[in-house]
């Protein structure tokens, strides 16, 4: 029996450490721990409620975006204005999140998961004339490989055409996500960490120019994932398709919804969103979200076990290094007491079953090309795929969208502050549902709470022993090379985790190492 | 003419890659110039070690790392992202493992700073403690700078913060470093900024400034006028912003009718609440109306 320690986990966002114990060349159990931790929300307590969207946003780099739009909902929601931002603020927020969403995603296909299948290595040999991939040629034969090398050995399968062709795609997926983040910043001001959108709804008045060039910066985006993004995700789904039979998880998706349609609704729950929230499972049936049957839990956590169970909204944070049986400083968000997966497969398959007939379209088209039956989206290459649909919807959504901006016309209102209240605030995040709950006394953050995607898909052990959807995934895997552990990072990579977002602390207490390690 | 590889080294620390994501957004030039081609004629730097970047994981990634820092000696550049976590002895940060132990953040900025031709504190975290250190600090964190001096680490520093810093401001650092060499005394402010990038205020650059001079303050965010009263930070910040741009120049905070919120200066994020007016007295004297 051997133990693969992968630490850190590259290519991802954060801190992150995967430990699987291997027997007989198939993974019997595994663990993920998160290994920093900022404190992020004892720096809220105490502070004016409004910062909380300015601070709360630097929660990540990577997806400042989610967590800016969750806070200023969560805001909005407490200081009583959730229906009366103005038709621009919301409109605006909508292209401000679909921007990140399509620099989040073209980010995570090309630039952290295709090294996974493409090999810039074989490159040396290239013998075109395409200056991209030559001038990856020279650097090849300088032979200082880094960051490119070392890297796992064995498994690349594409063709000498398909993999060079890859490798052009990385370099201009570069620009492509650049670009992505400029028409964000159109709005935004600037990226990472957008000032524009607030509580009350967004700075920017829209003018005739910024939504002219919005508009054909999208064009320009909406080409590129059309006849690049989207065609490559279905090579690699091909020439990989193995990988729609691993990593199935734990079987369960649930999404918040995104996207506002109607500003007049307060109730997030009750408003028409673009994305529906809801949940299924791999029977693919919908069900309605009820997002007071979402706890934490904390047995398997270095947390008390009084604040096991509790609503993110009573949530706390007491540390107990000494508890036995904890292994994780992540604390284990569930549904209703089960196990649930979020991110763009649960979003893509929420909104398939729950009859949106964009998704439903496109999903069995894609499905029907790559001859598959929609269960085995619950897979690695499923949650690819999904994420490549989903930018693709958003993307065409967001053209219709930007016209209907009202020139010169504010897109924000002003409030007053209250002396006590709550708010919540509900977005589907790049990764995932993303939940910001507070507190507000004596017109001061009294608590703060944040549930990010990667708490729900990275998560430990819960009071019932269940494991989090990553560790689900992970388990019954079959590892070809122990030395070259492939199929772990490729799981790992498939939910994008965002590590800054969901991790608390590790301590060097419960570093059982094993008898031998391969890493 | 021989390519002369740099190494350099993008340590991770409290941090939320928002800095490593910044740079992503480099026009000239591009990610990809900076990764694989010359970035100055007959010069590369070798990124043998970012995170966010690099295809390799675990214990092969962290073994370039300590390889670099023993054979470059003297001769790699260490470029640290986030503050730094000391509570503890650093637990609440750790980064790999070596001899079966994880190993600290606090512990691979001293090992690998000492040895390193010069240090690049990224971002507001590593230059100055930045969103972790805020108060209360629950984990007590530290910029680059205040660990170095607790060791006696005499490396040269330079700090570019930023909530993100502006690509510009790293890639030009490192391209003086590469044509000029170590800045000198004088080529960086008391907070060891490089003057070039950080030498004014926003407010003296801003576009709204004239509606400052005369006293026409918007009341409400979208209405014109200056900023100020709606907590704007631009006469207490130092940055080239309002002349540079964001984003391929298509933008930047106060273009966007926001404030700017300060984040270049070591106070950011505790002169708050960030949407009240900043006071009087802390604007330094001569700097403004």
């Amino acid at each position: 029996m051997g133990k693969i320690i992968i630490d850190p986990v590259s290519r991802i966002e954060g801190h992150l450490k995967v430990e699987a114990v291997v027997e007989d060349g198939k993974v019997k159990e595994a663990k993920s721990s998160g290994t920093l931790f900022r404190g992020l929300e004892l720096i809220l307590r105490g502070r004016d409620p409004r910062d909380a969207q300015r601070i709360t946003q630097r929660i990540c780099g990577v997806c400042p975006t989610s967590h800016s739009i969750a806070a200023a909902l969560n805001l909005d929601s407490a200081f009583g204005i959730a229906d009366k931002i103005p038709d621009n603020g919301r409109i605006i927020r909508n292209l401000i999140l679909g921007a990140a969403h399509i620099a989040d995603h073209i980010l995570h296909f090309y630039h952290l998961v295709a090294l996974d299948y493409v090999d810039v290595a074989r490159l040396a040999k290239y013998e075109g004339n395409n200056p991209a991939l030559n001038s990856i040629k020279n650097f090849i034969a300088r032979g200082e490989l880094g960051p490119f090398v070392p890297r796992y050995e064995g498994d690349y399968r594409l063709s000498d055409e398909a993999n060079e062709q890859a490798v052009a795609h990385y370099v201009s997926a570069f620009d492509m996500r650049r670009k992505s983040q400029e028409m964000l910043a159109l709005f935004g001001g600037k990226m990472p960490h957008n000032v524009g959108i607030m509580p009350g709804g967004v700075a920017s008045v829209p003018t005739v120019d910024n939504i002219t060039s919005f508009l054909w910066k999208l064009k320009e985006l909406q080409e590129f994932i059309d006849n690049v993004y989207l065609p490559d995700v279905l090579v690699i789904a091909q020439v990989y398709s193995d990988y729609f039979e691993i990593g199935r998880g734990c079987g369960n998706l649930l999404a918040y919804g995104s996207y506002e349609m109607d500003g007049k609704e307060a109730d997030l729950t009750k408003r028409n969103r673009f994305f529906k929230p809801g949940t299924t499972a791999t029977n693919l049936k919908y069900s309605e979200l009820d997002p007071t049957k979402i706890t934490e839990e904390v047995k398997h956590s270095w947390y008390a076990d009084s604040i096991s169970g509790r609503h993110p909204s009573r949530g706390d944070v007491v540390p107990d290094e000494e508890k036995k049986g904890a292994y994780s400083w992540l604390k284990s968000p569930r549904y209703d007491k089960a196990v649930f997966e979020v991110g763009p497969l649960a979003r893509i398959m929420v909104n398939y079953v729950g009859d949106n007939p964009e998704v439903k379209s496109l999903v069995d088209s894609a499905l029907s090309q790559a001859n598959l039956r929609p269960d085995k989206m619950f897979s690695v290459m499923g949650r690819n795929l999904a994420r490549a649909l989903e930018t693709k919807i958003i993307a065409d959504a967001m053209a219709g969208w930007v016209l209907e901006l009202k020139p010169g016309e504010s897109a924000y209102i002003n409030y007053k502050l209250p002396e006590e209240t709550t708010g919540m605030g509900l977005v589907g995040a790049a990764r995932g549902a993303l939940g910001h709950w507070m507190e507000i006394q004596e017109g001061k953050i009294a608590n703060y709470q944040v549930v990010t995607p990667s708490t729900w898909n990275i998560s430990p052990r819960d009071d019932n022993d269940q494991p989090g959807p990553l560790e689900q995934a992970i388990t019954g895997t079959n590892i070809r090379d122990e030395a070259n552990p492939f199929e772990i990072v490729r799981i790992v990579r498939s939910f994008d985790p965002c590590l800054a977002c969901s991790v608390h602390l590790l301590s060097p207490k419960g570093h059982d190492l094993g008898e031998f390690r391969v890493c | 003419m021989d390519t002369k590889e740099y190494p350099a080294i993008w340590l991770q620390a409290a941090g939320c890659t928002g800095c490593s994501v910044s740079l992503l957004n480099v026009i000239n030039p591009s990610i990809k110039n900076l990764l694989v081609d010359e970035v100055l004629p007959g010069c590369h730097i070798n990124l043998r070690f970012h995170p966010t970047v690099m295809a390799g994981a675990g214990a092969p990634a962290i073994e370039v790392m300590v390889d670099t820092s023993k054979k470059k000696k003297g001769g790699y550049i260490l470029i640290v992202e986030g503050a730094i976590p000391t509570a503890k002895d650093g637990i609440y940060g750790v980064v790999g493992e070596q001899d079966g132990r994880p190993v600290t953040m606090k512990a691979w900025i001293e090992t690998l700073a000492k040895d390193a031709l010069a240090v690049i504190a990224l971002g507001s975290c590593a230059a100055f403690g930045g969103i972790p250190a805020a108060y209360p600090n629950p984990t007590q964190c530290r910029s680059v700078g205040e660990v170095l001096q607790a060791k006696g680490i005499s490396t040269p520093l330079v700090n570019v913060p930023g909530c993100p810093p502006h690509p510009d401001w790293f890639v030009g650092t490192v391209a003086t470093i590469l044509l000029s060499g170590l800045p000198e005394p004088d080529d960086l402010d008391e907070h060891s900024r490089p003057k070039a990038f950080y030498g004014q205020t926003i407010h003296e650059n801003c576009p709204r400034r004239a509606y400052y001079d005369e006293n026409k303050f918007a009341k409400k965010f979208g209405d014109p006028g200056c900023n100020y009263e709606l907590g704007c930070r631009g006469p207490i910040t130092h940055a080239d912003c309002p002349l540079r741009l964001w984003n391929n120049k298509v933008n930047w905070c106060v273009g966007c009718g926001a404030t700017c919120i300060g984040c270049t200066e070591p106070e950011f994020f505790d002169i708050s609440p960030l949407y009240e007016k900043v006071s009087e007295v802390a604007l330094p004297e001569g700097e403004v109306n």
